[in-house]
């Protein structure tokens, strides 16, 4: 790393090889759900009785999350701490146990380098060609294949940052205005900052993000233990006592090599030449490690044509690399998974709870009460409801525990309220003249469906004379 | 960027507390500003001179430079037009801010709306009696309070059910833009003293028990003969008539005497003996010059709703 100044070195641009193998299918894999959602999401549509007809959509004029079938009101946004709080200890949890799985395979960052990466090669060419491109003078080659390079990625850049505002209104519609000059000056504003973003970050910037940007990859180190899985190098069988060594004439078996103390490295450096952020793996453990298994997928190709054994890099932990016994489950793993599943069950079980019909009742208290030309008393109170459900519902408001009492809504016979909306109204009670005050209950009942419904406590006042 | 670093550092060449031997010097490290930083604090000099031309800066004497940035506001009627200034630009926000326009299209709506309409829809209603709470606050509250409920022998309470003018809406709006003067003559001198004790038990008796049957019924022919003539105004059934603004006798409420503060009968019998020995003179004023249509109209949609309208 750097001088301790905190001055950044960027180094020359990394040109990996690409490789096949089973990570690096698994990353295709992650990538293609990844992209095919984040891309596709804004342009699923969604039948809705209420509301708009798009999946996944962000109203905040509206103020409402549309999330398929759950409807967010911002009375539920603490929902987004529980997610936020999932989300945080889910990333312990892994890291704790598997190590630096969100870096190689899902975070935003490795995925669209990963994506600008497969440009850079489609268009330049595997690595030597790239490196030979580099060290050339700008002639037209090199303006051409540099060009279409950073042209297509400003162009998936672009599409990266306007999708993000899709999820802010209806996307067909505001994709329209956008190309008609007709859109929000935020929707401009967020998809030439996210264009920029996208463009810097995977395109220019890169593993200098993981290095010098990212605080996870700075605090990551502190989940760790011996226990954690990690891309190793084996380096008691790689290194063997003597070191690594290239395949010579009499260093080309496993047995010619145990006995000259050889190690199985053939020291070809191709585990150098695919890892995406340029590290050496094996000098051991390192911050700037994004442990994307690519090495391991490399080094595998490798043994496989030599015929020895794979897994010379390998997921594996310090413990198991010492020869001792990986626990998966110890303490600090638990305690994360406990803290995790506590806060997936309350986070489950505020959602299905939600309350479709909010009442909240404010006592009038100025006047308390009033004396009516009958001798009766008169309290009123402002009622609001929320009707949450997606159908319009007829309410009657009833005061339970106070006989006698006449309800005067004006000229509002019952309560209506269309779906998905609220409603403020003041509602007068009467009660015959009597000694002190009473505490009674009132209770919202849908007309449409007994049990849907809400109670709330208050008090009616009376003289004490 | 300058090759500053704890292991290579450059200094100043200062040295202080140097000993005889050349050693302990202390020296001052030369770490400049990094550059784009000073690039920063030149170029918000830059800005500066756009502050300078587009907003009021330099004092000139007793006056200041204007700056070309200018602010278009209404001010009662008239369009105006100032250089820029927070005030303004408040005043400004107010008209034709986002939040302000929104506003404005609910008052619009409402002040188009008849008395019929607003009082049917749940959802103007809430509108208005948010809106209208500010104008009964500023307007209104002053003599009747914050809840509408008035001061006995003084202000008429608005939140129950018994209106000395009319509870009908449209006659609220009427006794907001005109006014009202409540009259009651003294019958100080038109009385005795025990024709006086008579009228007072008769009044007593339309709404409390333990009156003096007999005394009543001798202030009964006094308040429904000529002597009297109590009915006049008040009606032969005691009642009221809300085009004169007479109070109904008959019911639990008292606008003028504190018969429900006050103590025992005799308190009572005191208090309403006082409002005919000395009559009652009250005035509302009118408000048409003072408020606009919309916001009578608020006020009457607030008032009504205040004690259950009629």
């Amino acid at each position: 790393m750097g001088s301790h100044t905190g001055q950044v070195e960027v180094a020359a641009p990394v040109h990996p090889r690409s490789i096949k193998g089973r990570f690096r299918n698994l990353k295709y894999g992650v990538l293609a759900l990844a992209f095919t959602v984040y891309f596709g999401l804004p342009w699923l549509r969604w039948m809705r009785s209420v509301g708009p007809d798009q999946a996944v959509l962000f109203d905040l004029d509206g103020r409402r999350f549309y999330l398929f079938d759950l409807i967010v009101h911002p009375q539920d946004m603490f929902w987004l701490t529980g997610i936020l709080l999932i989300a945080a200890l889910l990333l312990f949890f892994v890291t704790s146990v598997a190590g630096r799985v969100f870096c190689g395979y899902f975070c935003v960052q490795t995925l669209w380098t990963d994506t600008f990466m497969r440009i850079e090669r489609w268009v330049q060419g595997e690595r030597p060609a790239r490196l030979r491109l580099e060290k050339q003078p700008w002639n037209r080659e090199k303006i051409a294949k540099k060009g279409l390079t950073h042209l297509i990625w400003l162009l998936i850049a672009f599409v990266t940052g306007i999708t993000f505002t899709l999820y802010w209104g209806n996307a067909p519609e505001m994709v329209v205005r956008f190309f008609s000059a007709d859109a929000a000056y935020a929707m401009y504003a967020t998809t030439a900052f996210l264009t920029l973003m996208t463009y810097l970050m995977a395109g220019l910037t890169r593993e200098n993000v993981c290095f010098h940007m990212c605080p996870y990859s700075r605090f990551q180190s502190a989940m760790f233990d011996s226990d954690t899985l990690i891309v190793s190098y084996d380096f008691n069988r790689g290194e063997g006592e003597k070191g690594r060594a290239k395949l010579g004439r009499g260093k080309k078996t496993i047995e010619e090599r145990t006995d000259q103390g050889l190690g199985d490295c053939i020291d070809c450096g191709y585990c150098v030449q695919v890892c995406p952020v340029g590290i050496d793996i094996r000098n051991g453990s390192q911050a700037e490690c994004i442990h994307c298994a690519l090495c391991v997928d490399a080094c595998d190709a490798i043994m496989a044509t030599t015929g020895w054994d794979k897994g010379l890099i390998r997921y594996t932990s310090e413990n198991d690399l010492d020869g001792k016994k990986t626990r998966f489950f110890k303490p600090k793993s638990m305690i994360y998974a406990l803290a995790l599943f506590a806060c997936i069950g309350l986070l489950t079980w505020s959602v299905s709870s939600q309350s479709v019909l909010d009442l909240a009742i404010r006592q009038i208290r100025q006047p308390l009460f009033v004396t009516l030309s009958d001798g009766r008393i008169q309290n009123s109170y402002e009622v609001k409801v929320n009707n949450k459900t997606t159908q319009e519902q007829h309410f009657k408001l009833l005061a339970l525990g106070l006989e006698g009492a006449d309800l005067n809504m004006g000229r509002m016979k019952e309560v209506v309220l269309e779906p998905d909306s609220s409603l403020r109204f003041v509602v007068r009670v009467r009660m015959p003249r009597g000694q002190g005050s009473k505490d009674f209950q009132f209770q919202l009942v849908s007309m449409e469906n007994s049990e849907l419904q809400n109670t709330r406590p208050a008090m009616f006042y009376r003289p004490s004379k | 960027m300058s090759e500053n670093n704890q292991n290579d550092p450059q200094t100043t060449g200062h040295q202080w507390d140097v000993e005889a031997d050349g050693s302990g010097a202390l020296e001052e490290f030369d770490n400049p500003i990094p550059t784009w930083w000073l690039w920063g604090f030149y170029g918000s000099f830059v800005i500066c001179f756009g502050y300078w031309i587009l907003y009021p800066v330099w004092p000139m004497g007793d006056t200041f430079t204007k700056g070309i940035s200018t602010i278009e506001y209404t001010s009662e009627g008239v369009q105006k037009s100032s250089h820029w200034n927070t005030r303004a630009l408040f005043l400004s926000d107010l008209q034709t801010g986002e939040e302000s326009l929104k506003m404005q299209k609910h008052m619009d709506e409402l002040s188009n709306a008849s008395y019929d309409e607003i009082l049917n829809d749940p959802k103007q209603m809430a509108f208005a009696r948010a809106a209208a709470k500010g104008i009964f606050g500023d307007i209104c509250a002053s003599c009747h309070g914050r809840g509408g409920v008035g001061v006995i022998g003084l202000f008429p309470n608005l939140a129950d059910d018994d209106w000395l003018w009319g509870g009908k809406i449209e006659t609220i709006e009427k006794t907001i833009r005109g006014g009202r003067n409540g009259f009651m003559p003294s019958f100080k001198d038109s009385f005795t003293s025990e024709q006086l004790d008579q009228v007072v038990e008769f009044v007593y008796s339309l709404s409390q028990a333990d009156a003096d049957a007999a005394k009543a019924a001798q202030g009964e022919e006094i308040f429904k003969g000529q002597t009297g003539g109590c009915h006049y105004c008040h009606t032969k059934e005691a009642t009221g008539m809300k085009a004169q603004g007479s109070a109904n006798l008959t019911d639990s409420i008292w606008t003028i005497a504190d018969v429900p503060g006050a103590a025992d009968g005799a308190a009572k019998r005191a208090a309403i003996r006082a409002v005919v020995e000395g009559g009652v003179s009250r005035q509302m004023p009118s408000w048409s010059a003072r408020l606009s249509d919309t916001q009578i109209k608020l006020l009457a949609v607030y008032v009504h709703e205040l004690g259950g309208g009629q």
